[in-house]
């Protein structure tokens, strides 16, 4: 737990991110800040693990079958390795690159996805700020698109300020919304 | 008050559906009445007593009735519609009104649809497809022909309209250019409709039989999956076809597989010809034109531009003669497939001139067909044989404990079926292929007989390179392609043809406005 604590203050004072590149261009990283909304989810999903260890530990306690604080002690290690290793993990995965007429979107570990949205295939724009996003300054873009696979395509962690360029960006593409 | 009187009126307020539609509406509900009440009088007169009863009974079942049909007229007289210069409009609803504005632009296509009974009247629904989820598209039932008509005429010429506006539909034809010079582009005539619905075997009828059946069962009190009835049943019977030995059963299993394949073939048949009836495809100034069926017409225009895509399929056995089926996917919805047919059974050769007319092309002889990954072959394989060889696996120590004997029988299938899976797999694997042309991207695939899907480049909406974990070690992608109103996809791509394919492809999509799709 105190871990996430000093990572947010960490990635506030980190330097802009920087790039990557696959074999299909450079990615920009999205906004470090990403990494600690990840962060945050995480750590609120392992308290319910956290708590339901507890509990078998106190099951245990009366009946001893197998030696105290084992089921603790590796809840608590599951629970550290998910909170350090996965959003960092899943940050670094994450990319985009905005091209002269189109957006690319990379993200995923285990189950990778390379999507590119031509702005002019673009139906309208959305970009949205969760109350967590919010305190951290990151908004999340969505494009929609007419096609039946790829609807909308999401591209969260973007800096507010930045987010809301890349809408106008894009906007200036749509010609007109039909359909 | 009534159609006639403001037809010619554009954006006059109003209108209600036609009168008629209120006697079709209430023949449609006596229908639904006339079974509860049969089944009430049933029980009820079975009790003895006609005459004191039938005196109580008849007013209530003519209160009603008399309340349906109020309540048929309320609603048909609150329902009025009105065209105006941008948008169609439905006013309805008796105590709760609802009103609902469709603009021109939204409306994909109008389609009639003429029901058995409307028919008679010579009424139609008219439906205006907006291409929204949920079934929440906006139909008038009924209206007469003439008014449908109208209707469609009038929402085409204000889109063509307002296509003119935008200045990108210089080359679509004038608006006064009516169904006339329709050109017939495919017909199927009663022996066609013959041979395809021979091919249609459906065993569909047996399913039906077997509800029935257990409705018997429920309701009638007669137990027909008891085995003892039928042994009684046939106990004179059977015992002397038993007499009659090994020749005679053989010659009954014959002749009730030939029965089987007689009723299968006439369900096929009747199917076919209820829904093929008097098939017509044509091209209009407009689009395609589609019209069919026997006691359910349908009759739907699918503007050109809306063609997203193409599907060319087939089935095991009619593909060793060559007759193939056609569909466009469109954004527009038909009976709630995503696709059109429109050429349910056709020869490649009468297909070809439809695939053209729609501005896509058959791949030709010398196209670059790419094969899928061979390691994603070994993979599937590999994932498909282990659907079974996992359970043989689990089963295979669980029935020996408990049922030696059986072992050997149930793990012996189990493999066998897993080696038969592989083998399908390797044999898919042999006819999967995509290809890229200048102006489309096609895909083959299929098991016995091979379906090709071909979009052209242009109309794509996204692109998705897509890895599992497992395919991203092995370096081999699934194309994700957003296709309006369908789903495209090339699974097992080596991941650098992937890329290849997708960087072509966006030379293409991102030269071209979506606004300005519309009309290419």
């Amino acid at each position: 737990m105190s871990s996430t604590t000093s990572a947010i203050e960490q990635s506030t004072s980190e330097p802009p991110p920087g790039d990557f590149a696959d074999p299909d261009g450079a990615l920009t990283k999205v906004h470090p800040n990403y990494r600690t909304v990840l962060r945050l989810g995480v750590v609120l999903a392992m308290i319910p693990v956290l708590i339901a260890a507890l509990v078998a530990e106190a099951v245990n306690a009366e009946e001893q079958f197998i030696p105290t604080g084992i089921i603790a002690g590796v809840a608590t290690l599951f629970a550290l390795v998910m909170v350090i290793r996965f959003p960092s993990r899943r940050y670094g995965a994450r990319g985009y690159n905005m091209g002269a007429d189109r957006l690319r979107v990379v993200r995923g570990i285990w189950w990778h996805s390379d999507t590119i949205v031509p702005f002019g295939r673009v139906q309208h724009i959305d970009v949205d700020q969760g109350p967590v996003e919010r305190a951290f300054g990151i908004a999340t873009m969505t494009l929609h698109t007419a096609g039946n696979h790829n609807a909308s395509v999401n591209l969260p962690g973007l800096e507010q300020e930045l987010a809301k360029e890349l809408r106008e960006e894009i906007r200036a593409h749509i010609k007109r919304e039909s359909l | 008050m009534s159609v006639g009187d403001n037809s010619g009126g554009q954006v006059s307020g109003g209108l209600r559906t036609d009168p008629k539609s209120f006697i079709v509406r209430g023949i449609s509900m006596l229908g639904q009445l006339a079974i509860p009440i049969a089944i009430a009088s049933f029980t009820i007169f079975n009790d003895g007593d006609l005459g004191d009863l039938a005196i109580f009974f008849l007013p209530i079942v003519l209160a009603i009735i008399a309340a349906n049909f109020i309540i048929t007229y309320l609603q048909w007289a609150r329902l009025t519609y009105s065209v105006g210069t941008a948008d169609i409009r439905v006013d309805s609803g008796v105590l709760s009104r609802s009103a609902r504005s469709v603009p021109f632009e939204r409306i994909q296509d109008v389609s009639l649809e003429h029901k058995l009974i409307p028919r008679l009247f010579s009424l139609v629904a008219v439906k205006f497809e907006t291409g929204a989820g949920g079934g929440e598209d906006l139909s008038l039932s009924y209206l007469s022909n003439e008014e449908g008509e109208r209707l469609r005429q009038v929402v085409r010429e204000r889109r063509e309209g307002e296509a003119l506006e935008a200045g990108a539909g210089a080359d679509s034809p004038q608006p006064a250019v009516a169904e006339e010079d329709a050109r017939t582009l495919f017909a199927m005539d009663p022996r066609r409709l013959l041979i395809f619905g021979t091919f249609e075997f459906s065993l569909a009828v047996f399913a039906v039989l077997a509800g029935l059946f257990q409705y018997v069962d429920t309701f009638a009190g007669v137990s027909l999956w008891d085995p003892d009835l039928w042994t009684e049943w046939l106990g004179a019977g059977g015992s002397t076809v038993a007499a009659m030995g090994g020749m005679a059963q053989v010659l009954g299993v014959t002749a009730g597989l030939v029965a089987i394949l007689v009723v299968g073939s006439a369900t096929g048949l009747v199917r076919t010809f209820l829904r093929d009836w008097d098939f017509l495809l044509e091209r209009t100034a407009r689009g395609f034109r589609r019209r069919r069926g026997l006691l359910t017409k349908t009759d739907v225009v699918m503007p050109i531009h809306r063609v997203q895509g193409i599907t060319i399929g087939t089935r095991l056995i009619r593909y060793r003669f060559g007759w193939h089926s056609l569909r466009f996917i469109s954004l527009a919805q038909d009976a709630g497939a995503a696709s059109h047919v429109v050429a349910p059974f056709a020869q490649l050769d009468e297909i070809a001139p439809i695939v053209e007319e729609a501005g896509f092309a058959l791949p030709a002889g010398d196209t670059d067909w790419h094969r899928a990954s061979e390691k994603y072959r070994t993979d599937s394989m590999i994932m498909d044989a282990a659907i079974f060889v996992l359970p043989a696996m689990i089963s295979g120590p669980i029935v020996a404990y408990n049922a030696p004997e059986w072992a050997w029988l149930v793990v012996t299938i189990l493999l066998v079926l897993a080696a038969v899976s592989a083998a399908a797999a390797l044999y898919a694997w042999q006819f999967k292929r995509h290809a890229l042309d200048a102006r489309q991207i096609m895909s083959r695939s299929g098991l016995l007989s091979p379906q090709t899907q071909i979009s052209t480049r242009l109309k794509l909406h996204s692109i998705e390179i897509a890895q599992g974990p497992i395919a991203r070690k092995r370096g081999y992608a699934t194309l994700h392609l957003g296709l309006a109103g369908g789903v495209f996809q090339i699974p097992g791509v080596p991941i650098d043809r992937a890329r290849a394919v997708r960087r072509e492809a966006m030379t293409t999509i991102a030269a071209t406005d979506f606004s300005q799709l519309e009309h290419a």
